[in-house]
């Protein structure tokens, strides 16, 4: 009985805490501005869309993998399909919840393309020092 | 390292002891499971007693926590005797509850006291981070520390309670722990590398019910 009681409680204080680290990820990045070079490889203008993070987390693969970065994107990752499977289920009966998870999994594609915006200046610097020795 | 570097190694002196404690019992589990295999009492022996270990580690870094977030309060006095007091009573009554046991107390006891200390922490971790909402604390890098503590102490408190919720799934318990076990070090990396200590966020759009 207490150990089914531990396990309740677990869950949910771990949905909470998992729901605010990602967020918390998300509202450091959100200052970066995006240079006009990532807007036009992933399309993103003015806001990013929740649709475009498969396509965006796909251009992130084809970059070098920088070790600090894979923590956050596998965070954001499990996030985003946390939003899908909201997004499917409970926010189908709520409409204020569906606009919600559109709203963060939009933020969630940002996340990605501030990462592949690091990652393509992290390549770069790469390339330069080769070429340098 | 990345604490050194970013020089924050004092500043987080006891998050960054346990970090080595983390690395040095890995090594030793490591030493341990190559020459004596994942099933010999010796492997399981020192994984419980440096889990104990590392979890009172943990538990006084998570005090260090309250300590910054209630700095501007002085009330650092009262952390310090709350955390001996909670540390004490937890492990009274994880002895209460083995203290029927005939054979291997020491062990079993270090076991509960583990579990317990893992409920604990996750409790102290939730009441920390309402504190931080109330308080409106803004260092991104504290907060970030704080919830990704919680989610450990979340992953690990479930993992417990499921082995003595559902014992067949005891097999699992282990690789699975050493699987979270890697999330902390990595979030904490992410924090002091990716974060200056001056970066500020607010922590009202973090909540899951928007304040």
């Amino acid at each position: 009985m207490m150990a089914s009681i531990i396990l309740v409680c677990s869950i949910v204080f771990l949905l909470q805490f998992f729901v605010s680290y990602c967020r918390s990820l998300i509202a450091a990045s959100i200052k970066h501005p995006l240079s006009a070079e990532v807007q036009d490889v992933t399309g993103i203008r003015n806001a990013a869309a929740g649709d475009d993070f498969t396509r965006v987390v796909q251009l992130l693969h084809l970059c070098p993998d920088r070790p600090e970065d894979r923590n956050g994107i596998q965070a954001i990752g499990a996030y985003f399909n946390l939003l899908g499977f909201v997004r499917a289920t409970i926010a189908r009966i709520a409409p204020s919840l569906k606009a919600w998870t559109e709203r963060e999994r939009g933020q969630c594609t940002y996340f990605a393309a501030v990462t592949l915006e690091k990652r393509i200046a992290f390549s770069r610097d790469m390339f330069a020092q080769q070429l340098e020795s | 390292m990345c604490a050194f570097k970013k020089q924050a190694f004092r500043r987080y002196f006891l998050l960054n002891l346990y970090v080595a404690g983390l690395i040095v019992s890995e090594i030793g589990r490591y030493v341990i499971l190559a020459e004596h295999g994942y099933s010999s009492l010796q492997y399981r022996y020192f994984y419980y007693y440096s889990d104990a270990v590392l979890t009172i580690f943990l538990y006084f870094a998570l005090s260090t926590l309250y300590s910054h977030v209630f700095s501007e309060m002085k009330a650092e006095k009262y952390v310090q005797f709350g955390t001996i007091l909670l540390l004490a009573g937890t492990a009274l009554f994880s002895y209460s509850v083995v203290s029927q046991a005939s054979a291997m107390l020491v062990t079993k006891f270090v076991v509960q006291l583990s579990q317990n200390l893992y409920f604990v922490g996750l409790v102290l971790t939730y009441v920390l981070w309402a504190a931080i909402l109330k308080l409106r604390e803004t260092r991104t890098r504290l907060i970030q520390i704080v919830l990704s503590l919680g989610v450990y102490f979340s992953l690990l408190a479930a993992s417990y309670a499921i082995r003595s919720v559902y014992p067949p799934l005891s097999a699992y318990s282990i690789p699975l722990v050493q699987v979270f076990s890697t999330f902390l070090p990595l979030a904490w990396a992410y924090a002091f590398w990716r974060l200056p200590e001056e970066a500020r966020l607010a922590p009202s759009r973090l909540a899951v019910i928007p304040r």
